[in-house]
């Protein structure tokens, strides 16, 4: 009698916990591309629109990577069954990541330094160009090509803990898998890696001058031109490893200009600004919010409007408190 | 125009570009100034009339289709500049408009044939009742959009560039969200009659499909007459005292406002206009011949189309975005197996322009500055405008 009364409570209390579990752990992904968006406009003042193209990028070169590794290891790279080392998925993630911070290296050097004095807007311009640019030279049929793709599981499904609610038979389980723990844990090292880094480094101490004003930054012997690079470089490092754990958990890709990844960019974009742009630890937590706004709001409400949640959002805030949660309010200089 | 204002009668003065300044007699004027203030309009609808019953037998359906594809792309990269170009925001949400109005236009004609006519055949041929009910149906769409564009406008007056760009973006792919949610089109009218009101809603406009069975009333004689409309309205918008209000916004809000130009106003109308001719254009998309409109016309991809025609074109500049939106619409069609390069090349182009000439094209000016006159002082406009090649407020940080 009483385990048939509880069971409505027990699968609330199921759909909750596992709705929370996806919420982190899309959240740190979140976060982390989000990072990337936070330190480029608060260096550079602009939107890095192609941020979330490195995103992709990092994504599909794991992907690349992990379908020429495999075979040379004797493992099939389309048979769902095959665990391979633990040190496969590092080496992927770590590839992925050397490749795109060249490549938001290259951008930065090639596109954004000669717009450094140009109107916001120009700027703005040239970052969706670059986006355009990588999404479709990643489409090419000798890239990437054009057709959805399944990414080969790097790390076992073992179930790390499963909490049951209720009991016998009518159980509902919750399992939190290694995936999500990975996900979780790896995106907090970095994000605290980048907090030390901003807030106790000497390089943090220089990249915060040159967002705080670049001209003076540079008087006092900063050397603004590396700065800037090495900001670029870490987001994309970031943007990386954001994109190989997002295939992880979702190994079903996209081709490269899928309206899919761009939503993915946008979101995280989205969280950089609800959290205050420019701030770091805004970033995070406008990373976990919009998570949770999303997936509760998709769980409980309707999921087929998911990105309406987030962009609504987004305009709220805006319209609220346009610096963001965390952000100093900038006051217009005549 | 006979004699150019002096800087101090910018804010006042209503010349126009029909030349009717020059008619100084008011009274006697009146007529004749109202005459030469609707040539334009008939000089764009005689020309339509040609291309619609000229050009056909001429070229063979498949570039007509192509001519009909540049008339719509033209009125989209037109209304677009007003905001753009031509007040300095930037949208990157204009095929949610389009979208919009497109399907509002394909709602309205499609449901009023099925209850006037019981079906959705064309009916009536050339300027039939058909017709008019399509372009009514253009004009609420149109109407329905200006709508969304008050809305998408309001942030405007809070955000700047690019926290803008990125409500507009978002606001396309709300667009493109809610229209994937829609029911399923009603096929017959004998379904509409039994259906009751409780099938309206959410709209029977197809859903993710696409919104398929629309009457195909769209041809080059109502595409061109809209441009013409579109093209009088831009022209004559940019030469008023509200045009220049609008090119002080882009130019330095600051000191527009300091001027007494209402820049909350000046912005929210300039999406309010550009949505409105966005939506008449999805109207004409939404009724052309083998187009299906579906929900992924308001994604992203297409409005950036739209804005690199604004960017190559020339920021503020009407005729080079002319110029701009019917090469990029005519080429890829004779360049069909370099197809996946396409946006490659687009991609190029717009970093390439920003690089090197970042006032597109023609820049501020209209096609015929580039040829020499004899005028020998700017006309005020120009003056305003020049120092848009200059590092605006913006740049300073």
């Amino acid at each position: 009698m009483t385990t048939t009364l509880q069971t409505p409570i027990f699968t609330l209390m199921s759909d909750f916990v596992q709705t929370l579990i996806t919420a982190l752990a899309i959240g740190s992904l979140y976060a982390l591309i989000a990072l990337g968006y936070t330190m480029v406009y608060g260096i550079l003042k602009f939107i890095n629109f192609a941020h979330s193209d490195i995103v992709v990028l990092g994504a599909w070169s794991s992907y690349t990577l992990a379908v020429r590794i495999l075979p040379w290891l004797g493992l099939d790279p389309h048979n769902p069954a095959t665990v391979p080392p633990f040190w496969v998925a590092a080496v992927v993630m770590l590839a992925a990541m050397v490749l795109c911070g060249v490549v938001g290296f290259a951008i930065e050097r090639l596109a954004y330094r000669r717009l450094r004095r140009a109107p916001r807007l120009n700027v703005l311009i040239t970052a969706i160009g670059v986006s355009l640019l990588l999404q479709n030279v990643g489409q090419l049929n000798f890239v990437f090509g054009a057709s959805p793709q399944k990414m080969p599981a790097l790390l076992p499904s073992w179930e790390l803990a499963s909490i049951a609610f209720g009991e016998g038979e009518s159980a509902r389980r919750v399992v939190i898998g290694l995936i999500d723990v990975v996900i979780f844990s790896l995106a907090t090292t970095l994000m605290l890696m980048m907090q030390y880094l901003v807030f106790h480094t000497k390089l943090g101490v220089a990249m915060r001058a040159v967002s705080f004003n670049t001209d003076n930054a540079a008087l006092m012997g900063i050397p603004v031109d590396r700065v800037v690079s090495f900001t670029f470089v870490l987001g994309s490092v970031l943007a990386a490893a954001a994109g190989f754990l997002y295939v992880m958990k979702y190994p079903s890709m996209n081709q490269p200009a899928h309206a899919v990844w761009v939503l993915l960019g946008l979101k995280a974009f989205v969280a950089a600004v609800i959290g205050g742009i420019g701030n770091v630890r805004g970033a995070v937590l406008g990373g976990f919010v919009i998570a949770f706004v999303e997936q509760f709001g998709a769980f409980y409400i309707s999921s087929n409007y998911r990105d309406v949640y987030v962009f609504a959002l987004l305009i709220v805030i805006l319209l609220v408190k346009p610096s963001g949660l965390l952000g100093s309010p900038v006051r217009e200089k005549v | 125009m006979a004699k150019a204002p002096n800087s101090a009668q910018i804010w006042t003065s209503k010349t126009n570009a029909a030349g009717s300044a020059s008619f100084s007699d008011r009274d006697s004027g009146f007529v004749r100034n109202t005459l030469a203030g609707l040539m334009p309009f008939a000089v764009g609808i005689a020309m339509a009339s040609l291309l619609h019953f000229l050009l056909p037998g001429m070229v063979g359906l498949y570039y007509s289709r192509i001519v009909t594809d540049i008339g719509i792309a033209i009125i989209m990269a037109v209304s677009l500049n007003i905001v753009n170009g031509m007040t300095g925001q930037f949208s990157i949400g204009h095929a949610g408009f389009m979208t919009l109005g497109g399907y509002m236009a394909a709602f309205t004609s499609y449901y009023g044939s099925m209850c006037l006519w019981g079906n959705t055949e064309i009916h009536g041929g050339f300027l039939g009742t058909g017709e008019w009910l399509f372009v009514v149906s253009c004009i609420v769409g149109g109407l329905l959009a200006a709508g969304a564009g008050y809305v998408v406008g309001l942030p405007s007056l809070r955000l700047r560039g690019d926290y803008l760009a990125i409500v507009t973006l978002g606001f396309g792919e709300i667009i493109r969200v809610i229209l994937q949610q829609t029911g399923k089109v009603i096929e017959s009218a004998e379904a509409l009659k039994t259906g009751g009101l409780s099938q309206m809603i959410p709209p029977p406009v197809g859903g993710a499909l696409g919104f398929g069975g629309v009457p195909k009333y769209t041809n080059l004689f109502w595409v061109f007459t809209i441009l013409t409309v579109t093209l009088v309205i831009a022209y004559r918008l940019k030469r008023s005292s509200f045009g220049r209000g609008m090119i002080s916004v882009r130019e330095d809000e600051i000191a527009a406002q300091a001027m007494g130009v209402n820049i909350a106003r000046q912005k929210v109308l300039a999406f309010v206009i550009a949505a409105f001719f966005a939506g008449i254009a999805g109207g004409l998309f939404a009724h052309e011949r083998g187009v299906i409109l579906s929900p992924k016309d308001a994604g992203f991809q297409r409005s950036f189309d739209y804005v690199i025609m604004t960017v190559l074109g020339g920021r503020g500049s009407i005729t080079g975005v002319m110029l701009a939106a019917g090469l990029l619409t005519a080429l890829p069609e004779f360049l069909r197996e370099f197809e996946q390069y396409r946006l490659i090349v687009y991609a190029l182009l717009l970093i390439f322009m920003m690089l090197v000439r970042p006032q597109g094209l023609l820049g501020i000016h209209e096609i015929w500055d580039l040829w020499p006159r004899r005028r020998t002082t700017l006309p005020p406009t120009a003056s305003l405008m020049h120092s848009s090649t200059m590092p605006s407020q913006e740049s300073k940080r």
